[in-house]
This record gives C-alpha cells, structure tokens and sequence, in this order.
C-alpha cells in the first residue's frame, strides 16, 4: 500500500483568557466576561423562561425532560466514584412507591411526602445497594440491573402495594405553576450542586476512588463509607424524580421499575459525556423531546435508545459536552505540513 | 417426590440459563448482558424456520443455535472490537444490543399463543407418584450431556485449552501465540450458542416472548452472582440453591414468593463471600 502524507494538520490553540489551567481565567474586558458568563447563565435563564412559554403539551415534555435529566444526574454522581448503575429505575421506583404509599394509605400531602421519599428512598437504596460495594467490576451493573425487575415482578405477583393496579387517585401539586417551577428548580440545583461538589475535596475523594481505591484506603480514608453516601444521594436525587412523577400523575405503579427510566439516564449520559454534570443535562434536554416526537414509533424507542447509546460509546466516548466545550475554548485551523 | 423431582428440573433449567452467560464471563472477562435476546432470539429463529421456511424441526433447531452463535460472533468483531477491554463500556454496548434485539422482536408483534415451538415428544410417563412429561426429562437429559461435553472440551482440546489459558491469564496466553481476539469471539459465539440451546429445550415448556428474555437474563445473573461468576461447579451449586430454593417456596408458602428467593439470595451471598459461594479465582482482583 503506498503511502501517503499528510499534506494538512489541524492546529489547535487554546483562547488567550485560559491562564494555567482549566479553571483559571484571565480576565480583561467586559466581553471576556461575557465569554466565560454566557455559556453558563443562558441555559439557566432558558430552563427558567421556557416553563412561561411552553404550555399544554411540549410544557410536561419539559418537565419530563427535567426529570429525566435528574435520574442522569444521579447517574453521573454514581459513575463520578466508579458505581456504574444500569438501574436508576430502582432510585425511581423507590422514591415514587414511598411517596404514592404514604399519600395512599396515610393521605399525607405532597409538601410532606417528597421529603419524606427524597430521604427514605435515599436511604433504601443505599441500604439495598451497600452489600455491593465491596465488590469492584461488574457486580454493581448486574446487581442494579436485576433489582429493578424483581421488584417489579415481586409487585406484579404479591399485589402489594397495589399490585398491578398501582395506587391511584394520589394528592396532586397545588396547581401546575408549583409543579413547573419545582422539576426546574429542582434540576438546575442539583446540577450546580453536583458540579461544585465534585470539584470540592469531597468530589476529589469521589474521583480518586473511582480511578484508584487502594491508594484512597491507604490515605485512611474509609471508602465503604464514602461510597454509601455518594450511594445515599444518587438514590435521593433519583427518588426527588420518582416522587415528583407519582405527585404529577397522582398514580403510581409498578411501570416505575420499568426499564425506560434506566436506560434513558444512561443513553443521555453517554450521548451528552459523561463525567461533567452538564453533559448528561444536557443529552437528556436532547433525548427526551426527541423521543417525544417520535412517539409514534412506539416500542420502537427503547431500540432507538439503544442505538444511540451503542453509537456514542462506540463513535464518540467523550460526549457531545466535550466536544462542544472543546470547540469554544479553542481556535482550530489547517496548516500545512512539512 | 414431587419436590425433589421439580426442584431438579428447575435447577437444570436455571443452569442451562446461566451457563452461556458463566462461561462467556470466565473465559474472556466480557459480561454478555444480550445473553437473554439472544435466548429469546434463537427460540423466534427457529420458530420462523420452522413455519416459515418449513424446515424440520431438528434442522431448524440445530441451525438456530448455529445463527446465534454466529449472532455472538458478529457482536464481538461489529461491537465489541472498539471497546474492548473498558469493562464498563462492553457492558453497556451489549446490554444495548440486548434490549434493543427484545424491543425489536417484541415490536414485530411477537408474543401471542402461536408463537411456541412444539415439543419434541409428547407425553409423559410417572415417577413414583409424580407425572413428568419427556420434554422435562429432556431437559435433565440436556443438562447432563452438556456439562460433560463442556469438560471434554476444555480440557482435550485445543481451542478449550486456548479457553482456559485465557480465563487465567490474557497476557501469559497472548505471549504463547493464543490470540485474545480470537479466543474471546469464539468464547462469546460459544456462549451465545449455549444461549441458543437452552432455548430450544426450555422454550417448548412454556409460552415464547420478549419478556422472558429479560427473566433469563436476570436468572442468569442471579445464579452467576451466587455462584460465583466464572466458577463452573459455582453455576452447578448455585442453580440447585435457586431452583431448590424456588420450588420449596412454591410448596410449602404459596407460589407468588418465587421471586424473592433469587433476591434474598444474592444479598445474602453478598453480605457473606461477596465473589459468590465458589468464586474464590478472582476474590483478590474484585474484593477491595
């Protein structure tokens, strides 16, 4: 085969406000500020504008989108300390199931259930999951996996809680405007939340055990224990969403194991890149309108998902957040070689 | 009787489930969480060449566990060839892969009464006091031979022992000229295969659908975790926990507290020899 050379390279140059590293910026006008401001408080003022604007239909789409984005969220703090969840249905799932049977059997309103689903659903995920952190691999994948679907079995054959019915009829939001505002809110706190957390110490210990356990241990620092908590509010960000939904349906029943509410979070994460907190945010605002228009096709959706996931874990691992943020922080031009 | 002889049954069947799987994991390391599409996959294969191209039964039977061998095959050079060696990644390409295969199937409208395959001999006859039909006796059967097979093959030869050089070390097998890409597509094609023939001994018991293919996958799952994932005796042991376990509580406390028994078990195992009951080749690497 002959060869041939390259007869062009693309150079990249960092913009000149990068002052040694990532996260230092020299400032010197208004419109650097804008630079670094923009890209940061226009998605917050979009997310908080859109609920005004979108009404009827594409209005729950977005809080879908929110909700959805949370379990993604939720996702990504997990993957952050190398728990790789292929079940946030269970987060879902147990934080709904707490919220529906409190407001079923003991008729509390929603002001009391969801803090009430938000901590418990995050300590029964913890305590559910805990036996598997001393495992590391594929333990945690299969054991997220599995729950879920037994649970749902169990459901579907006991008849507790409802059984197959669900339980319906549940207290709703006051009016929609509440529930709006809380899926917005409630999604745009925790991703500035997570993304400051997690480049605290705290987030660093996360990190650190994700890329090297042992060398955390013999720091003396207990990661059983760190793991547990970063378990506990994965699980309570994910059961926020679970509460939320059964609240917004006033229903809820054993489709909240099912696997829509795993995979999505996950195809988001992977489209958007994983890693950042604003990438998974951002495949969710991506996926879920996208799914919503092709709603049509039915079952056929999930297999859609799947197809995406497959491709951006093959095609592109970094995200589409990566590449983006690369292609803003960077000039790139062609040079000729040689 | 009538415990002991179905507790039996529903043991094998479980290991038949999580033998494809165990074995695919010990081999090269990959989890094969498509392990239940492709169950399910070979079952339709065969459904359709048998009423569609009118095949005989046992040809078609024997080429769909062929095709889904080959399915594994194709996954491994199409999929997995990229990201190999990121555990993380493997398992969700093929998990993708897995439900996307059941969401298709089930969105072609494949479940109803006509989608069964018929048995290969009808009747039965009576142990003790205990009727048994030949398809269950089958099953047993099946079992058996192919754990024997299974031992026959890896250990004389030569592509089982290139198996197990690579189940204790992938490097020390590459620098004898075992090639790992190789060996890790067969092991996922063998798999996938074994995937197929538990269809096609298990499937005629009972109704055809996607959603069993999730239930396979997660027996599978659960009896590798119990056992330990890459341990054969731990699949042999771990499905007669399970099966046994399954049964009794049928029996004796009412059929509808099945599923716990796979649930309570794997925390129970977790909490107490968290690599499985006989996963003791691995509990240095995965342990922390």
């Amino acid at each position: 085969m002959a060869e041939v050379g390259a007869r062009y390279r693309k150079k990249r140059l960092d913009r000149g406000i990068k002052a040694r590293a990532d996260t230092l910026f020299a400032i010197a006008s208004y419109k650097e500020m804008l630079y670094l401001l923009l890209p940061r408080a226009l998605p917050v003022i979009a997310l908080l504008i859109l609920p005004i604007i979108l009404t009827g239909y594409w209005g729950k789409v977005l809080t879908y989108a929110c909700m959805f984005g949370l379990l993604a969220l939720s996702w990504d703090f997990l993957a952050s300390c190398g728990l790789f969840s292929l079940g946030q249905a269970l987060f879902f799932g147990l934080g709904a199931y707490v919220a529906g049977t409190l407001s079923y059997y003991l008729h509390w309103t929603p002001i009391l259930t969801m803090p009430v689903a938000i901590l418990g659903g995050g300590l029964l995920s913890a305590l559910l999951l805990s036996p598997v952190l001393r495992l590391r691999g594929v333990y945690f994948a299969m054991v997220t996996l599995m729950l879920p679907l037994l649970f749902m079995k169990m459901i579907e054959t006991t008849g507790l809680l409802g059984g197959t019915h669900g339980l319906s009829a549940l207290a709703p939001f006051p009016n929609d405007w509440v529930a709006r505002y809380l899926a917005v809110g409630a999604f745009i706190i925790v991703l500035f939340i997570f993304r400051r957390v997690i480049s605290e110490d705290y987030g660093l210990v996360l990190k650190a055990i994700r890329d090297d356990d042992r060398a955390v241990m013999s720091a003396a620092i207990n990661i059983y224990w760190r793991k547990t908590q970063a378990l506990f509010v994965a699980g309570a960000v994910g059961a926020f969403a679970g509460a939320f939904m059964t609240h917004h349906y006033q229903f809820v029943g054993m489709t909240v194991f099912a696997l829509d509410y795993s995979i999505l979070p996950l195809a988001a994460s992977a489209l958007g890149g994983p890693g950042t907190f604003a990438g998974p945010a951002l495949g969710s605002m991506i996926l879920v309108p996208l799914s919503e228009a092709l709603r049509a096709l039915g079952g056929l959706r999930i297999a859609l998902y799947c197809f995406i996931l497959i491709v951006s874990v093959i095609a592109l691992p970094e995200g589409v957040f990566h590449y983006i943020e690369r292609k803003y922080h960077q000039f790139e031009r062609l040079v000729r070689v040689g | 009787m009538s415990l002991l002889i179905y507790g039996t049954i529903s043991s094998i069947v479980l290991a038949l489930y999580a033998a494809g799987f165990s074995l695919t994991y010990g081999i090269s390391g990959l989890a094969n969480f498509a392990h239940g599409a492709l169950y399910i996959l070979s079952g339709f294969i065969a459904w359709s060449l048998l009423n569609q191209v009118e095949l005989p039964y046992f040809l078609s039977a024997i080429l769909s566990i062929v095709i889904s061998g080959f399915i594994g095959f194709a996954i491994y050079w199409g999929l997995l060839l990229r990201v190999r060696g990121i555990p993380l990644a493997e398992l969700v390409v093929t998990f993708a892969a897995g439900v996307a295969i059941l969401e298709l199937l089930m969105w072609k409208g494949f479940y109803g009464i006509q989608y069964s395959l018929p048995l290969f001999v009808e009747g039965g006859v009576e142990i003790g006091n205990v009727a048994v039909d030949y398809q269950r006796l089958f099953v047993i059967g099946t079992g058996v031979v192919l754990v024997v097979l299974l031992y026959l093959f890896v250990h004389h030869t030569k592509i089982g022992l290139a198996f197990r050089g690579m189940a204790q070390n992938e490097r020390t097998a590459l620098s004898v000229g075992i090639e790992s890409d190789w060996v890790g597509s067969l092991s996922l094609a063998l798999g996938s295969a074994l995937a197929g023939v538990a269809a096609i001994v298990i499937l005629p018991m009972g109704l055809m659908e996607s959603a069993i293919g999730y239930e396979v996958l997660i027996y599978a799952l659960a009896v590798a975790i119990v056992g330990g994932l890459e341990s054969t005796p731990g699949i042999i042991v771990a499905s007669f926990i399970l099966g046994f376990g399954q049964v009794a509580t049928a029996k004796f406390l009412s059929a509808k507290w099945m599923v716990i028994v796979p649930l309570v078990a794997i925390i129970f195992v977790l909490v107490v020899r968290p690599s499985g009951l006989f996963g003791k080749y691995k509990e240095l690497e995965e342990r922390i």
